[in-house]
């Protein structure tokens, strides 16, 4: 535990082993329509990925992350809204050269703020920039108030849905509850067709484990242990000499970030963006994705995300009714018998159980590394 | 030059200090000076307020009247973590230590370098830190449990490494809110020749019950009774006040 490199090696076997199944079997055995539903299930996994970082070390749940997926999401989605909008594509239109929703909405130019989304450059920095800076407003909104806890939980709720409201409310400016759809190409490239839906996916996975590499970077920094610290006793953190406040701003807009960069994904692998994927609800499965695969662990929260989503497809296609039952029971299991999620369970019984296997001597839970159960579907 | 009264520097003036919960003043009207390199016992029945004025000085509690000068500096519009930056370590009453972080772990998030979120993130933990952390450990006795998760300590051993975080950020106020509490005989004594390491160079503010440790200590003594203070001055002088022997040591 004492190292400060920022991959030991179990870490480093997990983390090749996940590179290897996302990068090599999936691709290998799957044909493109479930490898693209994996494309829509990864770009859950960033925001998994964030809430590790945030709920799970710095012990601040927000259950608000649906509001950054939705930022990154709409800030893409605008710029392949505009893409496709050209006077050509539009010419029915009674304002040609709009997207469709404004032209129905009987707005007859393009808003100030859909302007700059024209650039792609300027959507790059936008993904990035807005979550990041509307996290840090509302951060440094509470945190400096130290407002913490189910407070602060309560409040991204809020957020959540005051954002969906105003995204339905604005339909002329936002496409309103059906989003934006009938994204087409990115810079002349057609995102649509099947080669390119192979594409983007090895670019979301690449995406992915950058990600992952600065999460694992933070973990094993100061500042990773300074949030496992904070968690645990916040008051000694502050007669340490740090500024608590700060900290947990900053853990809070890396998980914007990673969000946003998450809902960017959505835009391009998936094709649309809606206010379905903003409010309360698609936020509370966000982290409840993230307790099944292990709170604590990097790549379980990453692993948690897959398994949920293919037992959401598979048995909402069968029991469409029971899913939300069967995804609450879920979480309730999770939290009460093994609050460390798959990862957990992993580390305590799997991993051990495989070491004394192998007889390779002390290989100790804690970072958790390897594949999950193949083929278990969660209890429930 | 010199004529008249040259006032005193003192290192730490608390002056006309009250903080009042709901009404009930739990520190009234206090003054105390502490000086350079002094070490002060603050004593006092349960509930006289001697933890409270602690945790006005570190900022835990917000004052609601009087000046607490540090240095000439104003700790009561400071935050906490400023409070710290200036100087002021604090112990709290009950082993506060980070259980989820080894014995290492603990003393390193002490060291008091990276302390912004920048400098926590490319903190190196070089040969300097690692010398510092391993002969703060020396001196708290927890050497050979630098890997040891802090929640499999025992209670005296948490104590040690409370203190040894205090330590490690070398303030010039060092606060102890009774550091052998609940501690053995045998730790007791290793904690008394521990103190008596660590107070060299700084001055120190402890309370403590323990009157063996206290008279073997320090050199002024403060006593509290209902957040005022009852008598000031040497251990001899205190021992012998009778409004002292009334309401603390009597019993
Ligand atoms: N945050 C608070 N809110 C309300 N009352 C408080 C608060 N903190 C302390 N008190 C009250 O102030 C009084 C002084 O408490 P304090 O903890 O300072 O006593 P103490 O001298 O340290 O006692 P002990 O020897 O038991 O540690 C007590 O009556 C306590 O109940
Ligand atoms: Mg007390």
């Amino acid at each position: 535990m004492t190292d400060n490199r920022f991959v030991n090696k179990s870490e480093l076997i997990g983390i090749l082993l996940l590179a290897a199944l996302l990068v090599v079997i999936l691709p290998l055995f799957l044909d493109v329509f479930r490898l693209n539903l994996v494309a829509k299930y990864l770009t859950y996994a960033f925001v998994a990925l964030g809430l590790v970082i945030c709920w799970g070390y710095g012990g601040i749940l927000s259950l608000g992350q649906g509001v950054f997926f939705g930022l990154g999401g709409y800030c893409m989605a605008m710029f392949l809204k505009l893409e496709a909008s050209s006077v050509e594509n539009t010419k029915i239109q009674s304002t040609p050269g709009i997207p469709d929703f404004m032209d129905w909405n009987q707005i007859t130019a393009l808003p100030m703020f859909w302007k700059p989304f024209h650039s792609l450059t300027f959507t790059v920095i936008a993904i990035v920039l807005v979550p990041g800076l509307f996290a840090l407003i509302i951060g440094a909104a509470m945190f400096k108030r130290r407002v913490g806890g189910t407070y602060f939980a309560i409040i991204t709720q809020a957020v959540a849905a005051i954002l969906t409201i105003l995204i339905v409310g604005q339909q002329g400016y936002t496409g309103g509850i059906n989003g934006m759809t009938d994204l087409r190409t990115l810079k002349g490239w057609d995102i649509r067709p099947d080669h390119a839906k192979i594409v983007l996916y090895f670019f979301e996975v690449g995406c992915l484990f950058v990600c992952i590499f600065i999460a694992q970077f933070i973990r094993h920094s100061k500042l990773g242990r300074i949030l496992v610290a904070m968690r645990d006793k916040e008051d000694r953190v502050r007669f340490s000499g740090y500024s608590v406040a700060n900290f947990k701003i900053f853990a809070f807009c890396v998980s914007a970030v990673f969000a946003a960069i998450g809902g960017a994904m959505f835009a391009l692998n998936v094709g649309f963006m809606s206010p379905s994927f903003v409010g309360i609800v698609p936020s509370i499965e966000m982290v409840i994705y993230t307790a099944v695969g292990g709170r604590l662990s990097i790549l379980g929260a990453i692993y948690g995300t897959l398994l949920v989503n293919f037992a959401k497809t598979s048995l909402s296609e069968s029991f469409p009714e029971l899913w939300l039952f069967g995804l609450g029971g879920l979480f309730i299991a999770v939290v009460l018998a093994f609050p460390n999620g798959l990862a957990g369970i992993w580390g305590d019984y799997i991993a051990p159980q495989i070491a004394r296997l192998f007889n390779s001597g002390n290989s100790k839970p804690g970072g958790w590394a390897g594949k999950p159960v193949a083929d278990s579907t969660p209890a429930e | 030059m010199l004529i008249g009264h040259q006032p005193k520097e003192f290192l730490l003036a608390v002056e006309a200090l009250t903080v009042s919960f709901d009404g009930f003043k739990a520190v009234n009207d206090l003054s105390f000076y502490v000086e350079e390199n002094e070490i002060r016992v603050i004593i006092g029945p349960n509930g006289a307020g001697k933890t409270t004025v602690l945790d006005l000085i570190c900022g835990k509690t917000k004052a609601t009247s009087g000046s607490i000068q540090f240095r000439g500096k104003e700790l009561t519009k400071l935050k906490e973590n400023e409070i710290v930056q200036a100087g002021v370590g604090r112990k709290f009453q009950t082993p506060s230590i980070y259980d989820d972080l080894t014995v290492f772990e603990n003393l390193e998030i002490s060291y008091p370098k990276g302390r912004s979120v920048y400098g926590a993130l490319t903190f190196k933990r070089d040969a300097a830190v690692r010398a510092r952390v391993e002969e703060v450990a020396e001196m708290i006795f927890l050497k050979d449990r630098l890997d040891t998760g802090a929640d499999l300590l025992s209670h005296g051993q948490k104590q040690w490494l409370e203190i040894g975080m205090l330590l490690i950020q070398d303030p010039e106020l060092l606060m102890l809110d009774e550091p052998v509490a609940g501690m053995s005989v045998s730790e007791r004594v290793k904690t008394a020749e521990l103190l008596n390491r660590i107070i060299k160079d700084r001055s120190v503010l402890v309370i403590e019950h323990d009157m063996k440790f206290v008279e073997d200590i320090a050199h002024k003594v403060t006593v509290l009774n209902q957040g005022q203070i009852l008598s000031e001055g040497t251990m001899d002088k205190v021992k012998n006040d009778p409004k002292v022997i009334e309401v603390y040591l009597g019993h």
